[in-house]
């Protein structure tokens, strides 16, 4: 190009890697408040509401480590399948199934006192959301199926079994025919922490990335997920178990995700209906992506995309401005930052 | 039962089924030249609006689906950009375009949620339309499906007749070889993309101008991934792409004609079928053992030199 030339650095730009994620955040927001101008909207104005929104307040605050909690918990587990080169985008449906093995146990055993339900639903949570992971799993090992496209489509059928529940055989009598299950009992209900708005959910979220972080940096399971992550054909002269790998890595991020599910639904929503999806399964891959698939960075990056939803409903209420916002700038959150990366691996030098 | 029902549910399924062939064929342009987007479902979304609204403002549906058919090439020029230019990984890429498009339509379609737009409307050919059963199920259409049925055609004869078609299957296969015969690789798969784009476009148009005939949210509703996984099934070739959409516009109009018809079974289940019918598509490729057929420098970006 005009003189210059691509070549590869000898060794990878490490401090180029923040400024090309700010570098893509001003990037994304300056062209998405060319979108709010286009929409017949004040791009300043849009701006400054959605950083009240996001980080002006302290109500704002707490929303967004409120719903950086599930974002959290899924971003983990897609992660670490995608340090194996698992493209598990089914985070969503697990999240799903998270949430109706959860109200099932809710449902079910309603009278329980809580240091019997409340485990019960983490478990039955945890299982079925493994199982829905596992699935494309085993379909991947045995077939070779892309577990990409299987992983969505069971996206879709999660998500279309939850409203058949909720619209079906779980549906609260006294609902007034809204698709929604009867209210938890008190004892399926994550409580708060003190008087905030914060509940317990928030202390398994930092115990579990601490406990990822330590998983992936010490144990050898850890390494191998790593080195397996380097390609098949490394997998294979290592002699690793490259499918028990793969397995138990899709299980864990299902089991993750399942989760996230369980604790939205107990500590926030207190009852299944179809509102509880509001795609933190996708937002967990931009978030994963941003973070380089780092436990620690992962906090930090769903902590920003969730304020940034914060920020974005504020924007809705203010300025009527659609949620899908939101999407618009996620999505190019996560172009720019791919475009931008190439620096950290590519320099220029003149052609000679 | 024969003309009340099957002929008019084969009928539907042409109709249904032509929005994902030509999303199908141009990922399968696009696969061939060794690119994989997964950016399909969010192309679609965003040329469906294009076309809407293109058609919506000048009163000409015709200016409408090469609105679309530009949105989508527009599209893949951003994967383009993120992939060819810079590098970036493929998967990840598409999957952030179809975040990015679906926001988009969304964003910009709200305000228009329910209002129609001039589009295509039925357009019987004189003689072929009388053959018996027949005539019905496949030319009783609007003008669009007709062209999608000479397409696959013209995308063959593309493919395996002309030079740059051959070219485009060599990028896709061996980039570096093609580069020492002297192809321009770079070039050969920017051409691949942005035609595959362009036609990913057109099947997003046919949603909103022929499908429809006015702009409601979700429009795509999944179409995009049926059409990546049918690349597979399809095992990259053009006739089996066919075969592959009507199978699934079959399903997509099995489906709606069970619900109007009040069955006893939940729509949610029902509308879980063109899912479930994807995951076994594949699980049937894999079986069958073709998915070695893809391009075999699929996926991978081609490094610059030295």
């Amino acid at each position: 190009m005009l003189g210059y030339r691509l070549q590869k650095r000898d060794e990878p730009w490490n401090w180029g890697a923040p400024i090309v994620v700010v570098g893509a955040l001003v990037f994304s927001l300056g062209l998405s408040a060319l979108l709010l101008k286009v929409q017949g909207k004040s791009a300043l104005d849009g701006l400054m509401v959605l950083w009240q929104g996001s980080f002006g307040a302290s109500w704002a605050l707490e929303d967004a480590l409120l719903k950086s909690i599930p974002i959290f918990l899924c971003s983990l587990g897609v992660a670490i399948a995608f340090r194996m080169q698992v493209w598990n985008i089914g985070a969503e449906g697990q999240f799903a199934l998270g949430t109706i093995g959860a109200t099932w146990a809710a449902l079910t055993f309603p009278d329980s006192p809580a240091y019997i339900l409340l485990p019960l639903m983490f478990i039955a949570s945890g299982l079925l959301s493994a199982f829905w992971a596992y699935i494309p799993a085993v379909l991947k090992l045995k077939l070779k199926v892309n577990e990409i496209i299987s992983t969505l489509m069971l996206n879709y059928i999660a998500i279309l079994l939850l409203d058949y529940l909720v619209f079906g055989i779980w549906k609260d009598p006294n609902g007034y025919g809204f698709p929604m299950t009867a209210e938890f009992s008190p004892s399926a209900v994550i409580g708060q922490i003190g008087d905030s708005r914060l509940h317990w959910g928030f202390v398994f979220c930092i115990a579990a990335g601490f406990a990822m972080w330590a998983f992936l940096r010490f144990s050898r399971l850890g390494y191998e997920i790593k080195i397996a992550g380097e390609g098949f054909r490394v997998a294979l002269y290592s002699r690793l178990n490259f499918g028990g790998l793969t397995v138990l890595v899709m299980v864990v991020s299902g089991a993750l995700a399942g989760w996230a599910g369980f604790i939205e639904t107990s500590a926030v929503v207190n009852r299944l209906q179809p509102s509880v999806m509001v795609g933190y399964g996708y937002t967990a891959i931009v978030v994963a992506w941003l973070a380089r698939l780092k436990p620690l960075y992962i906090g930090v990056a769903a902590y920003l995309l969730a304020a940034l939803r914060v920020g974005v409903e504020n924007l809705q209420l203010e300025l009527q401005v659609p949620a899908a916002f939101g999407s618009i700038l996620e999505g190019l959150i996560l172009l720019t930052v791919l475009a931008g990366q190439f620096i950290l691996t590519y320099k220029f030098v003149k052609k000679n | 039962m024969l003309e009340s029902f099957i002929v008019p549910l084969l009928a539907a399924t042409v109709q249904s089924g032509t929005p994902i062939l030509y999303a199908t064929l141009g990922e399968i342009m696009t696969e061939k030249g060794g690119i994989l987007n997964l950016g399909v479902e969010g192309m679609m979304s965003v040329a469906a609006f294009a076309a809407f609204f293109a058609s919506m403002t000048t009163g000409n549906p015709w200016i409408g689906f090469l609105c679309g058919g530009l949105a989508g090439l527009l599209m893949a020029a951003v994967h383009g950009v993120v992939c060819i230019s810079c590098l970036g990984n493929q998967v990840v890429s598409g999957l952030a375009l179809t975040i990015f498009g679906l926001g988009l339509s969304d964003f910009f379609g709200t305000p228009f949620i329910g209002q129609p737009a001039p589009g295509f409307s039925a357009l019987s050919i004189p003689l072929l339309s009388s053959i018996p059963i027949l005539g019905k199920i496949f030319f009783s259409h609007d003008i669009l499906v007709y062209i999608s049925f000479i397409i696959p055609i013209a995308f063959m004869l593309f493919m395996n007749r002309t030079s740059l078609g051959l070219a485009i299957t060599a990028v896709g296969e061996k980039p570096a070889a093609a580069s020492a015969a002297g192809l321009k690789s770079v070039r050969l798969r920017w051409v691949a993309l942005l035609a595959g784009g362009f036609l990913i476009g057109l099947g997003g148009a046919y949603l909103s101008l022929a499908y429809t005939h006015l702009w409601t949210s979700n429009l795509s509703g999944g179409r995009g991934w049926i059409a990546v996984a049918l690349v597979i099934f399809a095992f990259w070739r053009p006739g089996r792409a066919v075969f592959g959409a009507y199978l699934f516009g079959g399903v997509m109009a099995f489906q709606l004609r069970l619900q109007a018809i009040g069955t006893h079974i939940p729509s949610s289940l029902l509308l879980m079928l063109p899912y479930a019918l994807t995951v076994f598509v594949l699980i049937f490729s894999a079986w069958r053992g073709r998915g070695s057929d893809a391009p075999a420098h699929l996926g991978i970006n081609i490094e610059p030199e030295g």
